[in-house]
């Protein structure tokens, strides 16, 4: 069914994309218009913002869809998307954020006390409009979908504002602290558990190790962004304030306390505080619109672990969520455009349209993992499979597997400065440099990792979500020790490990004062990735990492395991969804088969029909007697014009008999011996041979030699071999061949070694007359025998088929030289366009003919006299 | 006496002497000599072109051709599996029927008589048996060819340039042979469908030859979704997975069973159209 399903949504999307080409038909049309909003703590900034509006395709009221896009981006960047979203029967408003694209005001990076506000009075606005449909005055049927900074406003909206009734936020954050400041790791309690991070339940970002390339990114995009990009606003042609050029269009105490802890590396209590406020994290609980989460497994700025922090914080409040992981995210992979597109359809379709409502499953599975497939056999593209689940089981899985690692205390060195840096994913290109599939390049200083590896699976085992491991590091007391912690796939030690999706956990341990080490537990980067039999895991912990900032100063730790146990979940259920062997399978050959053998059981019924017998009981209705060797009966054959060959002959061959077949060309001749040989079958009576019907390959034929329509011989063989394998492949033992008196006819020689290609006309027409001859049969049947041979040979062939019937054999030999056949046979048949002219032998036919005029000088009647006579061509 | 003394269907055409029948012909005897000869070609081949290209990111399967014989194997029968083996057996297949037909022996044999059913069955056989060699010959004569020029090594996986131990992928070498040997079914099937059909030998060849490459061009059209995966060519590189670092089974499994439901039905038309037939050749 998913197949099924696959192949129309893949019709469906040619469909759209030619009706998007098709010069005429109903367009979506996007209607730009300035919206002013009022936003602020004080509610009183005026902010112009810039927006899209794409009525219904259809006409009449429809749902709503708000569209936010990406960090850096514009409305513009998610057009497309939103005339494929208003396509499905939506009316879509995109939006450029304030302080993005043409809108003016400051970015607050989501701010409740600015974009939440902005979008609320965009709802607002929506409600007035007569497209969209209504839930309650003032209150639209409305969706919010986009990705990363769009993603986190319609977890921000809906946590603010009811009015929302779905949500599919992408790739984005749910703890901005965490993203940009994360810790995963947590001081072992007593009982020697990985205990909260803080006593909040958020991450504890105060003690964060700042993800220094990535936010330079994120804030460099703001800072440059389209003030000089967008040449057509007149502002960007003037200089650039000092402002300006210092915070570009970021809120001013954003552009603080971003310098202040892009200096140290450290987060302030305040930066803090600011990214707190723009973290659906600390309002998740309020959201009560259905939410689809999709995060992406090549992410390493909102790791899988932000959308498991939001899902559990929406679900606690009761709300429907599901996850999806999907092969995409800020660090490249696939993006799986249409896919993500077929589930948020089906989300909204659920939610805004009520599709469905009735039904008890949701439409987009709790939990959807995207999976490698392999290669399409056809293609050799990467294939995606998609296993889900019911349920979100969280990062911790449905159950864990231990797998014990192994690896002394080993010594590491932070280097002075932090240079060189260990590379796992580069920001920002990391998807240009590992490709779209394979894992990315992960490289390791030496002297600065230490590495805990475990034996060789056994089995395979399928890591879905967050592995942990608990780990000592020793050093000098009151110390920090800032360690980035990866979990390689080794395959084998030619192939460089595998760093699956390039995800590091950075962790930042506190050596007590006094102390000498001090133990942790690690979290692990959530990934889903399928460890093989034979490979192993590999924990190492380094002491820089080129995205992160790492401290300056020189220090030396030793880390060892506290526990060799590295815990790693897995979700059964998930890895049962798919795969398995399509039922076609096994059911296309097995019904291929049967097909097969009801083909070749209803035509054996029809072409074979019961052939013995008796001569007696022939429908000449004679008394029974020794077998007629060759009796033939209304035989009528017709052309595939309808035009008839054989049309109802009758005649019967005696023992004994030289019978001649005469006739012109055209009369018929051939086709009726190519009947005698059950080579083409009579479309009315019949032909019997030695009292039994002809069939094809009738085993009476085995009594009969022919000669028909030319010789027929390997030509890359020689003639004896010829001869000789012509016997073997009838089956009858070698001795009744009589080899030696059929070759006598043949006389060919010492030719007879040489291949039959090499061969002229006559001596390959008189092998094929030995081969007719071989095993001596009691019927012989020749077609033109004389043609192509001399007349010493002529007259030669005429004594051999005289002294053949002369031992009670018969022989039936067809030819249009008249005097050859008065000469040679006992017998005549006269045949004309196919039917029976006259029979008889040769002599009494002579004799009964009328004497005509131009015969009557003196000579005898001449078979050819009444031949044309018998045929109507007197001229 | 229906029949001639030590006349019984059951003996008529015996498999030896069809094997002999063929086995002369210049055109079995060229086809086997390019396939015994084609791995040298490739391998005097490989001694022109730079060696040890290593800087490349993806290594594709040419690339790692003289690394091994293994390699150089895997190498010779991707080349020539989608084209050549495809001639090779449309060949074999194609030209049994068709071939006696245009030599005008096929209704001698049939008066002889061979009964139809047993006729085609014989040649089948034969010619099966005749296209597996073929198929079998040339990746044994490239490990044989490889292993003398490149020696015996581990095998290399085009793509991520894993290694597998050579012994441990020879029985996976057995498998991509059958597979081989199965997806060719169809091409068999097919050609010896159209040889019962036609007198001309070359016809059937390049009918059974023509469909292959419709199927071919059909395959790369993506619109056709999951269509295609009933082509019986889409399965034709299947074999890869087998030489892949983890076996898959699934995508030989399916080819298999696309290959086994169009041949069957295929051979079964054949029979009840040849049982039927007006020999007039």
């Amino acid at each position: 069914m998913k197949r099924v399903a696959a192949s129309a949504a893949a019709l469906a999307l040619i469909a759209v994309t030619t009706w998007l080409v098709w010069p005429s038909g109903a367009e979506v049309r996007g209607q730009d218009q300035t919206i002013t909003v009022v936003d602020g703590p004080a509610d009183d900034q005026r902010v112009q913002l810039d927006t899209t509006f794409f009525p219904p395709p259809g006409g009449g009221k429809a749902p709503a869809v708000l569209l936010g896009h990406g960090f850096g981006g514009s409305k513009r960047s998610v057009r497309d998307e939103a005339v494929r979203i208003a396509k499905e029967g939506y009316a879509v408003l995109t939006w450029s954020a304030r302080g993005f694209g043409r809108s003016t005001g400051e970015i607050a990076l989501n701010s409740p006390d600015y974009e939440v506000k902005d979008v609320k009075q965009l709802i607002d606005w929506l409600a007035e409009r007569p497209e969209v449909l209504l839930d309650a005055p003032s209150d639209p049927r409305v969706g919010i979908a986009g990705g990363s900074y769009g993603g986190a406003i319609a977890l921000m909206t809906a946590a603010h504002d009811q009015r929302v009734d779905a949500i599919v936020p992408r790739i984005t954050w749910s703890d901005l602290a965490d993203a940009l400041f994360p810790n995963t790791a947590a001081p072992l309690s007593a009982t020697g558990d990985a205990g909260t991070s803080a006593a909040d339940g958020l991450p504890e970002a105060e003690n964060g190790v700042f993800k220094r390339m990535w936010a330079g990114i994120f804030f460099g995009q703001g800072v440059s962004l389209d003030s000089l990009a967008l040449g057509g606003r007149p502002e960007a042609t003037r200089p650039l304030t000092p402002e300006q050029a210092r915070c570009g269009r970021f809120r001013p105490e954003i552009c603080n306390v971003y310098e202040q802890v892009a200096k140290t590396g450290r987060p302030t209590q305040e930066a803090v505080d600011l990214l707190r406020k723009s973290s659906p994290i600390t309002v998740a609980g309020r959201i009560k619109a259905p939410a689809l989460l999709i995060q992406g497994q090549r992410d390493s700025l909102f790791p899988l672990s932000h959308a498991d922090a939001n899902a559990r914080a929406i679900a606690a409040g009761g709300t429907p969520v599901s996850l999806a992981w999907f092969d995409g995210g800020h660090d490249g992979g696939d993006g799986e455009v249409d896919w993500v597109f077929e589930q948020s359809s089906a989300w909204f379709a659920r939610y805004l349209k009520g599709e469905g409502a009735g039904q008890a499953a949701p439409p987009v599975s709790g939990f959807t993992v995207t999976r490698d497939g392999g290669r399409d056999p056809g293609t050799r593209q990467r294939v995606r499979l998609h296993p889900e689940t019911g349920s979100y089981p969280g990062l911790g899985g449905t159950a864990t597997s231990a797998v014990e690692l192994s690896g002394p205390a080993q010594n590491i060195a932070n280097p002075p400065g932090g240079a060189p840096a260990s590379i796992s994913s580069v920001p920002g290109v990391g998807g240009l440099l590992g490709g779209q599939n394979t894992p990315g390049v992960a490289i390791d200083m030496p002297g600065q990792s230490a590495a805990f590896e475990s034996r060789p699976l056994t089995e395979p085992l399928q890591l879905t979500g967050s592995s942990t491991a608990t780990i000592r590091v020793s050093g000098q007391g009151g110390t920090e020790a800032t360690l980035f912690a990866k979990l390689y796939d080794v395959a084998d030690s030619v192939q460089p490990p595998s760093l699956p999706a390039g995800l590091v956990a950075p962790i930042r341990v506190a050596i007590p004062e006094g102390a000498t080490s001090a133990e942790v537990a690690v979290t692990l980067p959530a990934v889903d990735h399928n460890f093989a039999v034979g490979h192993r895991l590999r924990l190492v912990l380094t002491t820089t990492d080129m995205g992160f900032a790492t401290p300056a100063e020189p220090a030396t730790y030793q880390v060892s395991l506290v526990s060799p146990k590295l815990t790693v979940p897995t979700v059964g259920t998930l890895a049962a969804a798919p795969g398995g062997v399509a039922w076609w399978v096994w059911a296309m050959p097995l019904a291929a088969v049967v097909a097969a053998a009801a083909l070749l059981v209803t035509g054996r019924t029809r072409g074979r029909r019961p052939t013995a017998v008796p001569a007696g009981d022939g429908p000449a209705g004679e008394a029974p007697g020794p077998a007629v060797p060759l009796e033939i009966s209304g035989l009528t054959k017709a052309y595939r014009n309808g035009e008839l060959a054989v049309d109802d002959l009758s005649f019967r061959v005696e023992q004994g008999q030289v019978l001649g077949l005469l006739g012109p060309n055209g009369a018929g001749k051939t086709t009726t011996m190519r009947m005698m040989l059950g080579l083409i079958q009579p479309d009315g009576g019949e032909v019997r041979i030695f009292g039994e019907r002809v069939t094809p390959g009738a085993p009476v034929l085995s009594r009969l030699g022919s000669f028909v329509e030319g010789p027929g011989f390997l030509p890359h063989l020689s003639g004896r071999d010829n001869i000789e394998l012509y016997w073997a492949a009838t089956g009858r033992p070698a001795a009744d061949a009589r080899f030696d008196e059929a070759l006598e006819i043949a006389d060919l020689g010492k030719a007879l070694e040489r291949a039959v290609r090499t061969y002229s006309q006559g001596m390959r027409q008189r092998l094929a007359i030995a081969q007719a001859m071989l095993g001596l049969p009691d019927l012989l049947v020749l077609d033109e025998p004389t043609n192509g041979l001399d007349p010493p040979q002529i007259r030669e062939m005429r004594e051999v088929l005289k002294r053949y019937a002369r031992d009670g054999r018969t022989v039936i030999v067809s030819s249009h030289l008249l005097a050859e056949v008065e000469q040679t046979c006992s017998h005549v048949v006269v045949m004309h366009r196919g039917r029976l002219v006259s029979t008889g032998p040769v002599s009494q036919l002579l004799s009964a003919a009328p004497r005509p005029a131009s015969a009557g000088n003196g000579h005898a009647t001449r078979l050819e006299d009444v031949f044309l006579d018998l045929i109507g061509d007197t001229s | 006496m229906t029949a001639a003394p030590g006349y019984a269907p059951r003996r008529t055409l015996p498999l030896r002497v069809e094997i002999v029948r063929q086995f002369k012909r210049r055109r079995t005897i060229v086809m086997f000599g390019l396939l015994l000869a084609l791995p040298w070609i490739l391998v005097i081949a490989f001694q022109f072109g730079p060696q040890g290209n290593d800087n490349g990111q993806a290594l594709r399967i040419s690339d790692l051709a003289t690394e091994s014989g293994l390699n150089f194997a895997a190498f010779a029968l991707s080349v020539s599996a989608s084209f050549l083996l495809v001639v090779a057996v449309a060949l074999f297949c194609g030209d049994t029927v068709a071939g006696e037909a245009n030599w005008s022996s096929l209704r001698y044999l049939l008066a002889a008589p061979v009964p139809r059913d047993r006729l085609l069955r014989q040649k089948l056989i034969v010619a099966l048996g005749y296209s597996a060699a073929a198929v079998i010959c040339l990746p044994v004569m490239a490990l044989l060819a490889g292993t003398l020029a490149f020696g015996w090594n581990d095998i290399q996986v085009p793509g991520t340039g894993e290694s597998i131990p050579a012994l441990d992928v020879l029985p996976r070498f057995g498998i991509v042979i059958a597979y081989a040997l199965v997806s060719q079914l169809v091409v068999a099937a097919l050609a010896f469908l159209v040889s019962t059909m036609t007198d001309s030998p070359l016809g059937a060849v390049g009918g059974a030859v023509g469909l292959w490459i419709v199927c071919t061009i059909l395959q790369a059209v993506e619109a056709l979704g999951v269509l295609r995966e009933f082509l019986p060519t889409f399965w034709n590189n299947a074999w890869l997975d087998a030489l892949a670092p983890e076996l898959e089974w699934s995508g030989m499994i399916k080819g298999a069973s696309v290959s086994i439901t169009y041949a069957a039905i295929l051979v079964a038309v054949a029979f009840r159209r040849f049982r039927r037939k007006d020999v007039v050749s």
